[in-house]
């Protein structure tokens, strides 16, 4: 099932005419209507009227979340206020927050690329679609909300919280398909189970996760406690929000919409693109966007791009999932850690709960990082030889996958703290 | 069908498409819209050889066709529906539609410019009414109507048309349009190009703005006409007078 066949399975030689045209289009409309943007392209001796082929994009300089910050919070909007009927902001979490905006037609189009990765994943109209995404500032919910209406499906606008609530209206309202982020999916999950719900007696299908890394064993593991298919998707706010790229239900990679987007892949230390195939960072440029265009935006998220074609008939290519951020890579004792590398590990060994924490401190000239994971009630309460075994078993698998050897310490189920949107899994105590 | 990368052409020391990228896809009707100067009947003459290109490519049905001859360019199967009609006043509304089917000539049995003759009759049962009035006499929506006609003739892969409204009474463009609905709906290609940006872009399926020769907005046509820049500029709306009211 496709939402715009004649774009997901236009042919390479099309779609690559049809990139660059939109591209030129683009460059030109920043070049007139963004002073950074001009004064960018000025410094490096660009003139958008020089733009020949795709190509091309890579003598642009990048875009960052600094910049973004540094225009806040219109500086970078390639129209005026009056043009744009909505404004969504980052939660700021990370510093201040940045400010992006949508035309009328910026809206229609985002609908559009949600109902593209809400069809991939299974959803049609006949679906009851619970939105479990903060409604507000962030763009998860609206954004999959407009996108869901669009397809036609009845959609429960829930927001995130209150657990409880989320899993009587699942029971009651019949849900089909559940959209939230993966840490938040379990929690639902935990919290059906401590009801004492049968899950057989919901009527969940498929589910819908993105907003944060996840790995193929959580993915599992909501797939098996919650009976639904579930698959990965992808976007940010600074580039549209949910919908730039999408799992179809092979769920092997994310369908990327380029005919919207052109993406790269680059060291996050050079700067140069990676060979095909190899893991960076994801570079994102908008060919379609009006009100907030972003020219090589640096988002932070690591992947690798796949080339291969897809049994499912898009020939849209696929991004692997996102393997962690370079903000969240941490060098511990030099060497590059990324927290889904200890997600991947501890899903794989049994009696494991997929709730952990790294806590990074520093001992004398050393840094030490332990591991905290919950372990099920099964363990926690067996015997010490036992506790032992397991605790070695997860340090020696850590040891062989990351290069160093980190502390492990077992604590019991749901003493870890929990997430409604975003999952914090670094503690770093070292204060760098 | 029709694919142009970075095409630059202009007259003498004028330049005037800068690098204009662009398609139309196979049952399309595309509309370019721009201000007059934008190069919009450049490009057009440029796709048909007459207007002399400097760089970039024009691939119709994958060949390049920059180095055709016009009469070529009109045998392979893209043919031109001049702007201001240039329909031949002192032949009779048949012979200019048979001189449309001169391409198609050589070679060829008489009874198949009966059988075209015939089509264009169906589609246009104006034009048999006065097959044999001179075509100066025609009324400007019945020459407009000959200049598609004789367009036609030559079985065109790719039907161009240039400001097929100008001049014409609103009753009249609106048939116009709707003949222009009908060849796309019958299984034509039709790159249009207009000053006349709604009634262009309310039929198109795709549009393309030129702004001093550069393409600045690509995109469906209900996505152009809701755009606020096109409307300023193009559709004579001007938005912050309307708020004020």
């Amino acid at each position: 099932m496709y939402w715009e066949p004649e774009y997901e399975t236009m042919g390479k030689d099309e779609r690559e005419q049809l990139q660059l045209e939109r591209l030129q289009s683009t460059l030109r409309r920043v070049y007139l209507n963004v002073p950074f943007y001009r004064k960018k392209f000025d410094e490096v001796g660009i003139d958008p009227d020089d733009f020949t082929s795709l190509s091309d994009l890579r003598k642009l300089p990048f875009t960052t979340k600094n910049d973004l910050r540094d225009n806040y919070p219109y500086g970078l909007f390639a129209v005026p206020l009056r043009e744009v009927v909505r404004i969504h902001a980052s939660s700021g979490t990370t510093g201040m927050s940045t400010v992006v905006g949508y035309t009328r037609n910026d809206i229609k189009t985002w609908s559009n690329l949600v109902a593209r990765i809400l069809t991939a994943g299974g959803i049609t109209k006949d679906d009851v679609v619970q939105i479990a995404f903060g409604y507000g500032l962030f763009t998860g919910g609206h954004g999959l909300h407009y996108g869901a209406e669009r397809i036609g499906a009845s959609v429960i606008p829930i927001s995130s919280g209150n657990t409880r609530r989320q899993v009587k209206i699942m029971q009651d309202f019949k849900t089909t398909a559940l959209i939230c982020t993966p840490s938040y999916a379990l929690l639902i999950a935990d919290t059906i189970q401590e009801l004492g719900i049968n899950i057989n007696s919901l009527s969940l299908k498929y589910g819908l996760f993105g907003a944060e890394p996840w790995s193929e064993g959580m993915r599992q593991e909501i797939q098996e406690r919650l009976k639904i298919m579930a698959t990965d998707n992808y976007g940010l706010s600074e580039v549209m929000g949910p919908g730039v790229a999408g799992e179809c239900l092979e769920r092997n990679g994310l369908h990327i919409s380029e005919d919207h987007f052109i993406v790269e892949v680059v060291d996050p230390n050079t700067l140069e693109a990676v060979a095909p195939g190899g893991v960076g960072e994801l570079v994102i440029t908008t060919l379609t966007k009006e009100a907030f265009p972003v020219i090589r935006f640096r988002t932070r998220d690591l992947t690798r791009l796949m080339q291969e074609p897809c049994p499912c008939g898009r020939t849209l290519m696929r991004m692997s999932r996102v393997m962690g951020r370079t903000d969240d890579m941490l060098i511990i004792r030099g060497v590059n850690v990324f927290p889904s590398q200890i997600e991947a590990i501890l899903c794989d060994i049994e009696g494991t709960e997929p709730h952990y924490q790294i806590v990074v401190e520093r001992k004398g000239a050393l840094d030490a990082a332990t591991v905290l994971v919950e372990v099920s009630e099964a363990i926690f309460f067996d015997e010490m030889k036992k506790q032992n075994e397991l605790i070695d078993l997860i340090r020696k698998r850590l040891a062989a996958e990351l290069g160093i050897s980190v502390d492990v310490k077992l604590v019991e189920k749901k003493t870890l703290e929990r997430f409604e949107g975003k999952a914090r899994r670094v503690i770093d105590n070292r204060m760098l | 069908m029709l694919r142009i990368k970075n095409l630059q052409a202009g007259y003498g020391r004028l330049t005037v498409l800068r690098k204009v990228t662009m398609h139309i896809s196979f049952g399309e009707i595309v509309s370019i819209i721009g201000a007059n100067g934008a190069g919009k009947t450049t490009l057009l003459k440029a796709i048909c050889g007459l207007v002399r290109t400097r760089d970039g490519e024009i691939l119709f049905d994958r060949r390049d066709i920059r180095a055709l001859s016009t009469e070529s360019i009109v045998k392979l199967g893209c043919s031109l529906v001049p702007e201001g009609r240039q329909v031949f006043a002192p032949m009779t509304v048949r012979e200019n539609l048979v001189l449309g089917w001169y391409v198609q000539y050589r070679g060829r049995h008489g009874d198949e410019v009966k059988r075209e003759l015939d089509r264009m009759f169906e589609l246009f049962p104006r034009l048999k009414e006065r097959q044999k009035q001179l075509a100066g006499t025609l009324s400007g929506g019945e020459q407009q109507m000959l200049a598609i006609a004789r367009a036609l003739m030559s079985k065109p892969k790719l039907i161009m048309m240039d400001e097929p409204s100008m001049g014409l009474a609103p009753l009249v463009v609106k048939d116009i349009f709707a003949i222009i609905v009908r060849l796309r709906d019958e299984g034509n290609t039709v790159l249009l190009i207009e000053q006349n940006a709604k009634a262009a872009l309310s039929v198109a399926d795709r549009g393309y703005v030129l702004e001093t020769g550069r393409i600045i907005l690509e995109g469906r046509a209900e996505d152009l006409l809701a755009n606020r820049d096109v409307q300023r500029a193009y559709l004579g709306r001007d938005l912050d007078a309307e708020v004020k009211i």
